[in-house]
C-alpha cells in the first residue's frame, strides 16, 4: 500500500490527470456494456462516435495547446461556423445566394480546403497578435472572435443549405473500410465497419500535436510559459512569440476542424457548431489539460472527447433524449473535473510548501 | 483643464453616447423624434427612437451594476448572465403558472414569484461564486459551466413548455402602467441605481472590492476576506440577473429559452470596458458602467435603424470591443505616448537643425 502511495506521489501533474481520464473513460464504456446491452459491444458504435466527434477532436487538440501555453480561445465554434459557411458559398454559389444560376460544381474542393485554412491563419494572427503583443487577456480577444464569427457567418449567409457539388459530395461520402471490425446484422449480412475521411484527418492530428508538444523546441516552449512566464523569460524563451505561435496553431486547427465538421455535416448554417468551443474545452480539461497552463497532454485530449462524447450516448441510449440533459451532463462533467483539478493545484501548492 | 475633463474616467461613456448622437444626427435626424402615441390597451405611451434606448437598455443597465462589481472584485466577467436570465424567467413563470400553461388567474402574486426566482438566481450566482472565490477557477471559465447549463435548466424548470400569462398586470414592469407614459423599466433600473449607489455611499462594499481587486494578499492581511467578497459581488449579480428576468419575461409574459437574452453577456461585458473600467479588476466606476449601458444600446438601436439584420449585430459589435480594449490596453497606450514624444523630439530636432 505504502509502495502504492509513494508511486502515486511520484506522479506528476500531468500523468495523474492523464491516468484519471482514461480510467474514467474506460469504467464508462465497460458499464455501458453492462447496464445498457450489447449495442456498445459493435465496433461501429465506438467508430459512430469518433465520426461525429472527429472535428471536435481536431479544435480540442488546438484548445490543448493554447490552454498550455496560458491562454484559452473560445472563438473555434463560431470559427467553425464560419468556415462551413464560407466554404458551401464558394462551392456551390447559387444555392448559397451569391451568384444566381452558376454550375454548383465549378468550385474546386482544393480551394475550399484553402479558403478553411486561410480563414483560421487569419483569426491566428489577429488574435493571436492581440494577447501576445498587445497583452490583452485571451477571453475578451476570443469572446469578440467568437461573436464576431457568428455575425460574419450570417452576413455571408443567413439561411442554412446543403452544398450539390459533386466532387464535394464525393470526398463526403468517402468510407474508409476497418478490416476486420465488421459485424453480421439481423438478416445475417456481413456489415463493413467503416470510418469517415475527418477521423483519418482527426488521428494524423492527434500524432502531429502529440510529437509537436513532446519532441520540440516549440511544444516543450509552451509548456514552459505556460508553467512559468517569468521562469521561461529568464530561460530565454520568447514568451510573446510563443503565445503567438500558441493562437496561430489553435487557429489553424480550429479551420482544419471547421472544415473536417463541413465534410461530415455537408451543409453550411449558422447554427451549426454551436457550443463547440465549450466542448472543446471542456474535452481538454477532463483530459487533464489545466487552465492555469503549463500541464496537459493531447492524448488525454483525445480521451477527453471519447469519454464525452460516450456519456452523451450514454444519455441517450437511456431515454432521456430531451436535448437539456446533454447541456447539463456536460456541464456537470466538467464542473467535477474543474474541482478535482483545483484540488490536486491546491495539494502540490501545500506540499511545495512543506 | 481640458487635460483633466479627457482624464476623467466618465469621460469615455459619455464621449461615445455623444459621437454616437452626432452620427444619428447627421444620418439620420428622425432619430430624436418622440411621439406621444396610444398602446394597444389604449393607454398613452411616448414611442421614438430614444424611448426605446432607455426602455431596452434598462436590463443591460441593471445587469452592468452587478458585473462591474464581478470584474472588479475578480478581475474576470460572468459569461452565464444571459442564460441566468433564462433560469430566473423560468422560474418566475413556473411560479405564476404552476402546471398549467395557459393560466386564467395567477396562482401566486408576481412578488412572491419575483421573489422566489431572486433566490434562484442568488442561488445560482452563489455557485459560481463558490466555483471561483474557493476553489479559484477563472471567472470566465466557472461561469461557462452554467452558460453551457443554464438554457437547459430553464427549459427543464418548466419541462419544455412555453407558458403565456394573459393576466395584464404581469405586463406592467416591462411595458407600461396605464397612465405613466414613460416605460416602466426605466423606472426599475433607476430605482436599482439609486439603491447601489446608496449602499456604495454607506457601506465599505465598494472599498472593498476594490481593494480585493488590486491585491487579493494584501487585502486579506487587512483584515478583508477576499474570499467572502468575491462571493458576494457574485450573489449581488444574481439579485441583478432577477430583476433584469423579471423585465425581460414581462415584456413577452411568455419566454423563449434559447432566444431569451441572447448575447447580452457580450453586451453586460462591453458596457464595463465602455465605462473605462480595467477588465482586470481593480477600481470602478459605477457611473461610467451604467452609462456605458446605454451606449451599447444606442449602438444597437442604431444598428438597427440603419437596416442591419439582428444576426449580424454581434459582427459589428465585436469590431467596437476589439477597438475598445486595444486602446485601453497599457501596451499600447505606451507605445502611442512614445511615438508622440518621439514626435514631438523630432520635431525639436528639425527646428534645432533649421
Amino acid at each position: 500500500m505504502s509502495k502504492l502511495s509513494n508511486k502515486f506521489k511520484d506522479m506528476t501533474d500531468t500523468n495523474l490527470l492523464l491516468t484519471i481520464t482514461i480510467v474514467v473513460f474506460f469504467l464508462m464504456y465497460i458499464g455501458a456494456i453492462v447496464f445498457q446491452g450489447k449495442g456498445f459491444l459493435k465496433p461501429q458504435t465506438f467508430f459512430n462516435i469518433l465520426n461525429a466527434n472527429a472535428a471536435l477532436i481536431i479544435l480540442s487538440c488546438g484548445m490543448s495547446t493554447v490552454m498550455i501555453a496560458g491562454g484559452i480561445d473560445i472563438s473555434v465554434g463560431g470559427m467553425t461556423a464560419l468556415v462551413t459557411m464560407c466554404c458551401a458559398v464558394y462551392l456551390d454559389p447559387t444555392r448559397g445566394g451569391a451568384v444566381a444560376n452558376m454550375d454548383p460544381n465549378s468550385g474546386s474542393v482544393a480551394v475550399s480546403m484553402l479558403i478553411a485554412v486561410l480563414i483560421g491563419l487569419a483569426y491566428g494572427l489577429v488574435q493571436g497578435f492581440l494577447v501576445a503583443y498587445l497583452d490583452i487577456q485571451p477571453f475578451i480577444v476570443s469572446l469578440a472572435g467568437m461573436f464576431f464569427a457568428r455575425g460574419m457567418t450570417t452576413i455571408v449567409n443567413t439561411n442554412p443549405f446543403n452544398v450539390a457539388n459533386e466532387k464535394f459530395v464525393a470526398l463526403k461520402e468517402t468510407r474508409i473500410i476497418v478490416p476486420g471490425m465488421g459485424t453480421v446484422n439481423k438478416l445475417g449480412k456481413y456489415v463493413d465497419a467503416y470510418v469517415e475521411i475527418g477521423v483519418v484527418v482527426a488521428l494524423i492530428v492527434v500524432i502531429v500535436m502529440f510529437c509537436l508538444l513532446r519532441w520540440t523546441k516549440l511544444g516543450r516552449s509552451f509548456y514552459a510559459v505556460g508553467g512559468n512566464k517569468q521562469s521561461a523569460l529568464m530561460l530565454g524563451i520568447n514568451v510573446k512569440h510563443t503565445k503567438f505561435m500558441s493562437h496561430i496553431i489553435c487557429s489553424l486547427l480550429a479551420g482544419i476542424g471547421g472544415y473536417v465538421y463541413f465534410l461530415h455535416v455537408g451543409s453550411g448554417a449558422v447554427t451549426h457548431a454551436q457550443g463547440a468551443e465549450m466542448n472543446a474545452i471542456a474535452s481538454s480539461i477532463i483530459g487533464g489539460t489545466m487552465l492555469t497552463g503549463g500541464v496537459g497532454n493531447i492524448i488525454g485530449t483525445f480521451f477527453g472527447v471519447l469519454s464525452l462524447s460516450t456519456i452523451q450516448n450514454i444519455v441517450a441510449s437511456a431515454g432521456l433524449d430531451q436535448a437539456w440533459w446533454t447541456g447539463i451532463t456536460i456541464a456537470a462533467m466538467l464542473c467535477i473535473f474543474l474541482v478535482v483539478q483545483s484540488v490536486v493545484m491546491a495539494r502540490k501548492k501545500s506540499a511545495v510548501k512543506k | 483643464m481640458i487635460n483633466k475633463i479627457v482624464k476623467n474616467q466618465i469621460f469615455i461613456p459619455i464621449a461615445a453616447m455623444l459621437f454616437l448622437l452626432l452620427f444619428n444626427l447627421v444620418t439620420d435626424p428622425t432619430f430624436f423624434k418622440i411621439a406621444m402615441g396610444q398602446n394597444s390597451a389604449g393607454n398613452p405611451v411616448l414611442s421614438g427612437p430614444l424611448i426605446t434606448i432607455l426602455n431596452n437598455g434598462s436590463e443591460l443597465a441593471i445587469l452592468a451594476i452587478g458585473m462591474t462589481l464581478v470584474t472588479a472584485a475578480s478581475g474576470g466577467q460572468d459569461i452565464s448572465v444571459g442564460a441566468a436570465i433564462a433560469i430566473a424567467g423560468s422560474t418566475i413563470l413556473r411560479v405564476l403558472c404552476g402546471t398549467n400553461t395557459r393560466p386564467d388567474t395567477l396562482r401566486t402574486p408576481i412578488f412572491v414569484a419575483f421573489i422566489i426566482g431572486c433566490l434562484v438566481a442568488m442561488a445560482f450566482g452563489a455557485f459560481n461564486g463558490v466555483l471561483v472565490s474557493i476553489f479559484k477557477i477563472q471567472p470566465m471559465v466557472a461561469t461557462l459551466i452554467l452558460y453551457t447549463a443554464g438554457r437547459s435548466i430553464a427549459a427543464w424548470i418548466n419541462n419544455n413548455e412555453l407558458p403565456i400569462i394573459s393576466d395584464p398586470r404581469f405586463g406592467y414592469y416591462g411595458g407600461f402602467i396605464p397612465g405613466i407614459p414613460i416605460p416602466t423599466p426605466f423606472f426599475i433600473a433607476a430605482l436599482c441605481v439609486v439603491i447601489i449607489a446608496l449602499v456604495l455611499k454607506f457601506t465599505n462594499l465598494g472599498l472593498y472590492t476594490q481593494a480585493v481587486g488590486i491585491n487579493e494578499s494584501s487585502s486579506r492581511l487587512n483584515g478583508i476576506n477576499p474570499v467572502f467578497i468575491k462571493w458576494l459581488t457574485f450573489v449581488i449579480l444574481g439579485a441583478c440577473v432577477a430583476v433584469a428576468a423579471l423585465i425581460k419575461v414581462s415584456r413577452l409574459s411568455s419566454i423563449n429559452y434559447s432566444v431569451i437574452a441572447k448575447d447580452i453577456e457580450m453586451d453586460a461585458i462591453l458596457a464595463v470596458a465602455l465605462g473605462g473600467n480595467a477588465l482586470g479588476g481593480g477600481k470602478f466606476n459605477m457611473a461610467a458602467s451604467i452609462i456605458g449601458a446605454f451606449v451599447i444600446q444606442t449602438l444597437t438601436t442604431t444598428l438597427f435603424m440603419h437596416n442591419v439584420p439582428s444576426d449580424a449585430l454581434p459582427a459589428y459589435k465585436a469590431i467596437v470591443v476589439i477597438a475598445l480594449v486595444v486602446f485601453s490596453a497599457p501596451v499600447f497606450r505606451d507605445a502611442v505616448s512614445k511615438f508622440m514624444k518621439n514626435l514631438k523630439n523630432g520635431k525639436k530636432k528639425e527646428v534645432a537643425n533649421v
